[in-house]
């Protein structure tokens, strides 16, 4: 069984997000990247499963500019057996990221995708909800704990409600939620060895796919900064501040 | 305690902006050190010493070393973050790949050692002075010898020593009195008491390894007569395993003012077995090759704790609001002394950080470049900067960690601040390894003789003098060119005052060596200044180039109030007599 997932190259979470100027975007210049916190968990949850057993190979791809080798290069360092680069300058939104990884899973069938819930970027929660969907594949997103027994992933999702557990029939797009492990501390040894591991480069044309933006942006701005609040003396004065504002 | 952050940004922009480390790829043996290799490298330490060492610091100085009938137990935690930290390859990163290494530039395990001492300066001892006893056996070791211990040292399964002092031999050691006595089998007896010895006895790992000196019955007095044993814990059986105790024993260890993580062992040697290294008598020199890299390695636990106070310095100051500031600000950042205490911390740490990166840089060309006049051009400067890395570093380890404290106010007196523990953990680092007198008087003494400090000056000068038409950074060149042209003169100075009197060079050795590195900062500065001008949109490079400005105006004029100290010699120290004090 293989299983592919998909990571994807983010301003690191530890990194104080500046927005550029011109409010075109926020600043990537020399800032650390990493990859997203989530998507590391769903690399080293399809590295345990490999490890029990349960699959004979691991491939990771990423969608993105060249950089982005660093992030596929921090999967195989983890342990992944080799790697897909779907090499592009564009903006990539949800609906295309799904495109691409549809027209991946075409070529190298794998049993499970697995990807995080979301990316720390945009937080758009979108990607493996619309994969499912173009693939007519089931999902289980969420999760926060997996189990493969043959054809079937047991696997139990953090909802609203608290915890729910699930059987799909692979192949399933599998997202990972925070608890579903701890990612490995990446061995020394092992950043020497990926850098020996192959990464297949392709490009959009390659797959068929067009970066059709569906959502345009039209300006990034920071978040107001939060304005000094005034005392009022009695609860009637208060409802009156209210009504002013609209809230009430 | 203030969490631990790598300033990944800040070490990356030394390593690709200052020194180019790019260009260590193209140097033999080095092929994989490309720059991917260098991000993946400071990225993954980064992640394993901030999330399990750098927790340990405040716990491991609380709990301290435990000595029980010759055990020494490490505090809870150092164990098992040892065991991951070796275990993921770390200790290996520049050792040779014949024993078990990654055989990575020296300049890569510099910036791990850079995140590792801030991140715990206690626990970094361990794996760093195995370091040194690994340099020692591979570079004057027998062939049996690196067989026997290298693979284990390199890989952290066992840990190494230097037994070097004793008690009435610290700085000097001609009065060391350990006795080696040859059994004619190829091994030798060794008696006698060492202490201080840093990680003499511990309970991470199966064996350790001791690299004492030691005297044989007929050698000539003094360093003349000193020689260098192998003397493990364990005596290691013919499948390389540990297997019968070898009698050297940890009679005791010291309670300290610091870096209560790091077990200090008096050692007594009770006619253990050793093995000599390389030839009788030449155990000063071997001592050397150990005590070089260690004397570097100290100066970056001076830049570690140095960058830990700050950290911790300015996210307290970010956070606590004192009187409204004559800026209107209500934290206390916006208060000029505060601020003024932060811009030092910050531009003397992140200067220690430059020198550190570049002398590691031309240590990796001193060993590997094809060119033998460039190999020696790169020790040269090596051996210029271990001085200045050593003391200066350490020097602005204690006051960074100082300031650190007085920008907590009366918080930082407080334990729980964890920032006290940083002037207690610095103090040290001024003394092992050869104490910040012993590091100056190697600069105005031996290195002055060999021409160092005067040929930089004029390498600073040339350099200088290839940015004299751009206007931008005029702020930092012009008063670079000053503060050349002084020390300079101050050299000149000190070199004919030490042919008048030896006293001149020995009492003003430690300011020279103190304008000496001031100066040399600002050659690093000129280079930051630079490389931030060309990328002012970004909130990194802005706050670089402010550094630069602070530190010309505020910190190199320093050298103002050392130059009329160092050229008023020695008489006015040494004229009042014994009695008289």
């Amino acid at each position: 069984m293989k299983i592919l997932v998909a990571v994807k190259r983010v301003v690191d979470f530890n990194v104080r997000i500046q927005v550029k100027a011109d409010g075109s975007g926020v600043a990537s210049d020399g800032v650390k990247m990493s990859m997203n916190p989530f998507d590391e968990i769903a690399v080293e949850e399809a590295l345990r499963l490999k490890e029990a057993g349960k699959a004979e190979e691991v491939i990771a791809i990423t969608i993105g500019p060249k950089a982005s080798q660093e992030q596929l290069r921090t999967a195989l360092a983890m342990g992944a057996d080799r790697a897909i680069h779907v090499e592009t300058d564009e903006d990539i939104q949800p609906l295309t990221a799904a495109r691409i990884l549809n027209a991946i899973i075409d070529k190298e069938e794998p049993k499970i995708v697995m990807l995080g819930k979301q990316a720390i970027d945009d937080d758009n929660n979108q990607t493996a909800q619309m994969l499912a969907a173009l693939a007519n594949w089931p999902q289980a997103t969420f999760a926060s704990q997996l189990e493969v027994d043959g054809d079937v992933a047991n696997v139990t999702r953090e909802v609203d409600a608290g915890l729910e557990t699930i059987a799909v029939d692979l192949p399933a797009v599998i997202s990972a939620d925070l608890r579903l492990n701890e990612p490995r501390y990446v061995k020394l040894p092992d950043i020497m060895k990926a850098k020996r591991k192959p990464i297949d480069t392709f490009t959009l044309a390659d797959l068929g796919v067009e970066a059709a933006a569906s959502v345009k942006v039209l300006k990034t701005s920071a978040p107001a900064t939060r304005q000094a609040g005034i005392k009022v003396e009695t609860v009637d004065e208060l409802v009156v501040a209210l009504k002013e504002r609209g809230l009430f | 305690m203030p969490e631990y952050k790598a300033p990944q940004r800040d070490m990356m922009f030394v390593l690709n902006d200052i020194i180019n480390v790019s260009e260590l790829a193209e140097l033999p043996g080095f092929e994989d050190a490309t720059p991917d290799i260098v991000q993946g490298v400071v990225d993954e330490a980064a992640k394993i010493i901030e999330n399990t060492i750098a927790p340990l610091n405040e716990t491991g100085d609380r709990e301290g070393c435990r000595f029980d009938n010759g055990m020494v137990t490490a505090p809870a935690g150092f164990k098992e973050a040892y065991q991951l930290y070796s275990e993921s390859g770390w200790t290996g990163l520049d050792k040779s790949i014949d024993f078990g290494g990654q055989g990575l530039p020296y300049t890569l395990a510099t910036a791990v050692s850079d995140m590792l001492c801030a991140g715990n300066d206690a626990f970094s001892l361990y794996p760093g002075l195995t370091n040194g006893a690994c340099e020692a056996l591979m570079e004057h070791g027998s062939q049996e010898l690196q067989d026997t211990y290298l693979e284990k040292l390199t890989t952290g399964e066992w840990t190494g020593t230097m037994c070097l002092t004793e008690p009435q031999a610290g700085s000097d050691l001609s009065q060391v009195r350990t006795r080696a006595i040859d059994q004619n089998d190829g091994t030798y007896l060794i008696e006698g008491t060492k202490i201080f010895i840093t990680g003499g006895e511990h309970d991470f790992v199966d064996n350790i390894i001791h690299l004492v000196l030691a005297r044989l019955p007929d050698a000539p007095a003094g360093v003349k007569g000193i020689s260098m044993f192998v003397v493990p814990k364990f005596m290691v059986d013919s499948d390389g395993n540990p297997g019968a105790r070898n009698p050297v024993v940890c009679a005791s260890i010291e309670e300290k003012m610091g870096i209560h993580g790091s077990s200090t062992c008096v050692m007594s040697f009770e006619n253990a077995t050793g093995y000599l290294i390389g030839n009788a008598n030449e155990g000063l020199r071997y001592m050397f090759t150990m005590m070089n890299l260690a004397r570097l390695m100290v100066g970056l636990q001076g830049l570690g704790v140095a960058e830990r106070a700050t950290q911790g310095a300015i996210e307290y100051a970010k956070e606590r609001k004192q009187a409204t500031a004559i800026n209107g600000g209500e934290t206390i950042i916006h208060h000029p002394d505060v601020r003024r205490m932060l811009m030092t911390m910050k531009a003397l740490t992140e200067g220690c950080r430059m020198v550190a990166y570049d002398t590691a840089k031309h240590y990796d060309i001193s060993k590997a470049h094809p060119d033998e006049s460039v190999r020696k051009t790169a020790n040269d400067r090596v051996e210029l900067m271990t001085p200045i890395c050593k003391a200066f570093a350490t020097d602005v380890g204690c006051e960074v960690a100082s300031l650190g404290v007085l920008v907590l106010g009366g918080a930082g007196y407080i334990r729980e601040s964890g920032m006290e523990q940083y002037i207690r953990d610095a103090k040290i680092f001024c003394i092992y390894e050869g104490t910040n007198t012993i590091q100056a008087l190697d600069l105005v003494g031996r290195k002055m003789k060999m021409n160092l400090p005067q040929t930089f000056i004029k390498e600073m000068i040339n350099d200088l003098a290839a940015e004299s038409g751009n206007d931008e950074l005029g702020f930092i060149v012009e008063p670079m060119q000053a503060a050349l042209n002084l020390l300079d003169k101050t050299t000149q100075w000190l070199t004919a005052a030490a042919l008048e009197d030896p006293q001149n060079p020995a009492a003003t050795a430690v300011e020279y060596l103190t304008m000496y590195s001031l100066v040399t900062h600002g050659h690093f500065w000129i280079k930051a200044a630079r490389a931030a001008l060309a990328k002012q949109d970004d909130d990194f490079y802005k706050g670089k180039l402010a550094t630069a400005r602070f530190f010309t105006n505020k910190i190199l004029p320093r050298i103002y109030g050392l130059a009329p100290v160092i050229m008023a010699g020695s008489e006015s120290v040494m004229t009042a007599e014994e009695d008289w004090l």
